[in-house]
C-alpha cells in the first residue's frame, strides 16, 4: 500500500473528533434517507431505481446521438457548447473568455467536476478571483482544503473549526453560532455576486431535447450565481445527460432522497441558454462546457461502464463502514467512498491507486442504496483482479497464495478445522510482522468466553 | 474546438459502438412502472400540498377568491412585513390597503434587497413534493424576485395544483424553454454540523396561498 494512503488512514483513526463528526454527519444522513425511501412514504422506490438505471443504461449506450442532439438545442437557444478533451482545455477556454471579457471575479456553485479538473486553482494561477458560494464549499476553500463529502463538502468541520478559520480569514472574532456564521458568509458572498464578472456552474442534468441545464441545491446560491452574473459558464460530463424533461422527475425523486432525505430539493432549476428578449435577469452568454477527461476510457469497457450511472447523491459514502471510519480526505482524489474507490482507479489508472480497489470489505451496502443501481462491489472485485493479473503484480502474491490454499485445506479437514478454531483464540496476541501493519488500523472483535462449538455441544 | 469536439464524439463511438438506428424505439421501450399519474381530488391535494409545505416550515393559507386581498393583508400583518415588492404585472386592485407597494421595474438588488419581501404568482404547483414552480410568466416577474428579497409570499390558484413532479414537468413542457425554478421550501443549508439553518441566499420564509 502507498504509504501516503496509509498515513491518513491512520491520522483519521487516532483523531477523535473526526471520528466523532464523521460517525455523527453520515449517520445523520443515512437516517433521513432510509425515512426518505420507506416503503410508506415511496411504494415505488424499486421500480425507480429499475427504470433510472434502465435509462442511463440506454443513454450512454446512444450516448454520440444525445450529445448531438443536447449541442444542437442548446445552440437553439443561443447558447454555445465547448467540448473540452481534459482539464487544461477547459481552464483554457475560461482564462481567454476572461481575458476577452476583461473579468477578473467569478462565482462558483458547488461542482465536483470542476473539483476534479482543479479548476479554481488554474484559474488563480492566472491571476482570476474564484470565489465558491456553498457555505460548505465556502469554508474548506477558506481552509483551502478539498471537499470532504460528494454533497457535505465541510461534513467533517465543526463550528468551532468554522469560527476559527472565519476569524483568520475574515477577521470575526469568535463567532460560534451556526447561524451567524451562515448571516456572515451570506452578506460577504452577497457582494461577490453582485461584482462578479462570470458565474461557473457544474450541471446535475443535461436535458438532450430541450438543452437544459438542471441544477439542483438548497441554498439557492446556484440560482444566484446564474442570476446575477453577464456570462455562465456550466461544466459537465458528457455523461450527465438524459434524453427527456420527462425523464426528469424519476431522477428527481431519487437525488434528494438518496442524498439529503428530501423528496425534492429546495431549488431546482431549469436553464436553457441566455437570457431572452424581454427577460431582466439572467447571463448575456451562456457557455456549456462537454468534458471527457477520462469518461470515454471508462466507456469503452463494458464490464465497468455503469460507474458513469453515477448522479453523485452520496449515498454510498454514508452508509459505508470504510468511508466512515476512514473519511473523505484519506481518498486519493476528490471522489472519496465506495463510487471514488471504483472511478477513481478507472479515471487516473489502476496503476496510480493501485490499494483503493482492496479498501473496501465488500459488504454490498453501496449497491443497496445507489439509486441508479450501480454494482459497485462487483466493479471493485474487477478492478482487483486488474491490480492482480496486471503489470507490477502485488509482492504478497505469494503470502495471499499460501493463505488461501491453507484456508481450502482447513475447510475440507474438520478436524484440523476444529483444532485451529481453538488456536485462533490466540489470535489477539498475534501482532508480528505483516499482520501487526494489518491490525495497527484495524481493531479484532472481543473473543467471547465460549466458542460457537463449544456452545452448540452443550446445547446437546 | 470542433477538433476537441469530433475528437470526442469519435472516442464515444468507437467505445460504445456508435447509437443503434433504432434509438427510439429502444427508448419507448424502457420499462415505466412509477407513479406518475395522481389519482387525488382537489381535497387531496390541497391536503398533501399543506403537509408538504408544513414539512418544511413553510406556512398554508387558503382562502375564497374574494377574500385573497384580505388573506394577504393578514399575512402581511402577522410577519410585520411593510414595504413589499410585487412584479410590475401585479394589478393594484388585488393588493390591500396600508402597506406600501413597489412595482419591480428593473430595481437593482440592493434595491430589493431593501424590500421587506415579495409576493409573486406561479405557473404551477406540485402537491406531492410541495413545490411551486415559477417561470418568467404571468405575476412572477423576474428571477431574482424569488431570491434576494428575505420573504416570499406565493398565490397558487385552485387549478395549478398538479398531484406529482412527472404530470407537472408534462404540463411546463409546453414553455420549457423558459426559465423554470421549482421552490420547495426557504433556501436552507446544513452545511454546518448537520444543522439546518434557513436564508442562507435566498428567503428565509415561504408562504403559500391557495385560492379555492
Amino acid at each position: 500500500m502507498p504509504t501516503a494512503f496509509n498515513e491518513k488512514i491512520s491520522q483519521t483513526l487516532g483523531n477523535q473528533k473526526l471520528q466523532l463528526a464523521l460517525y455523527a454527519g453520515t449517520g445523520r444522513l443515512v437516517e433521513h434517507r432510509k425515512h426518505a425511501v420507506a416503503e410508506e412514504r415511496l411504494p415505488e422506490y424499486q421500480e425507480l431505481r429499475s427504470h433510472a438505471n434502465a435509462l442511463k443504461k440506454h443513454t450512454i449506450e446512444h450516448l454520440d446521438h444525445y450529445l448531438e442532439q443536447l449541442e444542437a438545442n442548446v445552440q437553439a437557444h443561443g447558447g454555445q457548447v465547448i467540448w473540452c478533451r481534459d482539464a487544461a482545455e477547459v481552464s483554457d477556454f475560461v482564462l481567454d473568455l476572461a481575458k476577452r471579457r476583461q473579468a477578473r471575479l467569478i462565482v462558483k456553485s458547488k461542482s465536483m467536476t470542476t473539483e476534479e479538473i482543479d479548476l479554481n486553482e488554474r484559474l488563480e494561477h492566472h491571476g482570476l478571483e474564484a470565489v465558491e458560494t456553498d457555505l460548505g464549499e465556502y469554508i474548506i476553500q477558506l481552509r483551502g482544503e478539498r471537499p470532504y463529502h460528494i454533497v457535505a463538502p465541510a461534513l467533517h468541520l465543526t463550528r468551532y473549526d468554522v469560527a476559527d478559520i472565519f476569524q483568520e480569514k475574515l477577521g470575526i472574532p469568535n463567532e460560534t453560532v451556526i447561524e451567524k456564521q451562515t448571516m456572515i458568509a451570506r452578506s460577504v458572498l452577497r457582494e461577490k455576486f453582485l461584482a462578479a464578472d462570470i458565474g461557473i456552474t457544474g450541471a446535475n442534468f443535461l436535458i438532450a431535447d430541450s438543452g437544459a441545464v438542471v441544477l439542483v441545491e438548497n441554498e439557492g446560491n446556484a440560482r444566484l450565481t446564474t442570476t446575477a452574473p453577464k456570462i455562465h459558464i456550466a461544466v459537465a460530463g458528457i455523461e450527465k445527460i438524459i434524453p427527456r424533461a420527462q425523464d426528469l422527475g424519476v431522477f428527481l425523486k431519487l437525488l434528494g432522497r438518496s442524498a439529503t432525505g428530501q423528496p425534492l430539493t429546495v431549488y431546482t432549476s431549469f436553464l436553457s441558454g441566455a437570457r431572452r428578449e424581454g427577460e431582466i435577469d439572467g447571463p448575456d452568454e451562456f457557455y456549456l462546457v462537454l468534458l471527457d477527461n477520462g469518461r470515454t476510457k471508462l466507456l469503452a469497457d463494458p464490464d465497468k461502464r455503469e460507474s458513469l450511472y453515477c448522479i453523485r447523491c452520496g449515498a454510498c459514502l454514508n452508509i459505508c463502514p470504510v468511508y466512515r471510519k476512514i473519511g473523505g480526505h484519506s481518498f486519493p482524489w476528490i471522489y472519496s467512498g465506495p463510487i471514488g474507490a471504483i472511478i477513481t482507479p478507472q479515471f487516473l489508472g489502476i496503476q496510480h491507486t493501485p490499494a483503493l480497489p482492496f479498501a473496501s470489505s465488500l459488504c454490498g451496502a453501496c449497491a443497496e442504496v445507489c439509486p441508479v443501481k450501480i454494482d459497485i462491489p462487483k466493479v471493485l472485485l474487477d478492478l482487483r483482479a486488474g491490480v492482480k493479473e496486471g503489470p507490477g503484480k502485488a509482492k504478497s502474491d505469494w503470502l495471499e497464495r499460501l493463505g488461501f490454499h491453507a484456508f481450502a485445506w482447513l475447510m475440507c479437514h474438520p478436524k484440523a478445522y476444529a483444532l485451529m478454531g481453538r488456536f485462533s483464540r490466540l489470535a489477539p496476541l498475534l501482532n508480528i510482522g505483516p499482520l501487526r501493519a494489518w491490525r495497527s488500523q484495524r481493531d479484532l472483535p472481543a473473543m467471547p468466553a465460549k466458542s460457537f462449538r463449544q456452545l452448540w455441544k452443550e446445547r446437546g | 474546438m470542433s477538433e476537441a469536439r469530433n475528437d470526442i464524439l469519435a472516442r464515444v463511438r468507437s467505445a460504445t459502438g456508435g447509437a443503434e438506428p433504432d434509438y427510439a424505439e429502444r427508448y419507448a421501450a424502457l420499462p415505466r412502472e412509477y407513479k406518475r399519474e395522481g389519482a387525488l381530488d382537489f381535497e387531496g391535494k390541497l391536503q398533501l400540498f399543506a403537509d408538504r409545505i408544513h414539512d418544511y416550515d413553510g406556512v398554508l393559507h387558503t382562502c375564497g377568491k374574494d377574500q385573497v386581498v384580505a388573506t394577504i393583508a393578514a399575512a402581511l400583518s402577522a410577519r410585520g412585513k411593510r414595504r413589499i415588492v410585487v412584479p410590475p404585472d401585479y394589478p393594484e386592485a388585488s393588493l390591500p390597503k396600508g402597506f406600501e407597494f413597489v412595482w419591480d421595474h428593473e430595481l437593482t438588488y440592493e434595491a430589493l434587497d431593501q424590500c421587506d419581501g415579495v409576493i409573486t404568482g406561479c405557473t404551477l404547483a406540485i402537491a406531492l413534493t410541495g413545490t411551486i414552480v415559477l417561470q418568467d410568466g404571468l405575476y412572477q416577474g423576474r428571477r431574482a424576485l424569488s431570491l434576494v428579497p428575505d420573504y416570499h409570499l406565493c398565490l397558487v390558484g385552485r387549478n395549478q395544483i398538479y398531484e406529482t413532479a412527472p404530470e407537472a414537468i408534462q404540463v411546463l413542457s409546453r414553455t420549457g424553454a423558459r426559465v423554470t425554478t421549482f421552490i420547495s421550501g426557504p433556501s436552507a443549508t446544513s452545511d454546518i454540523e448537520m444543522t439546518r439553518i434557513k436564508g442562507v441566499h435566498g428567503p428565509r420564509t415561504l408562504e403559500v396561498i391557495v385560492i379555492c
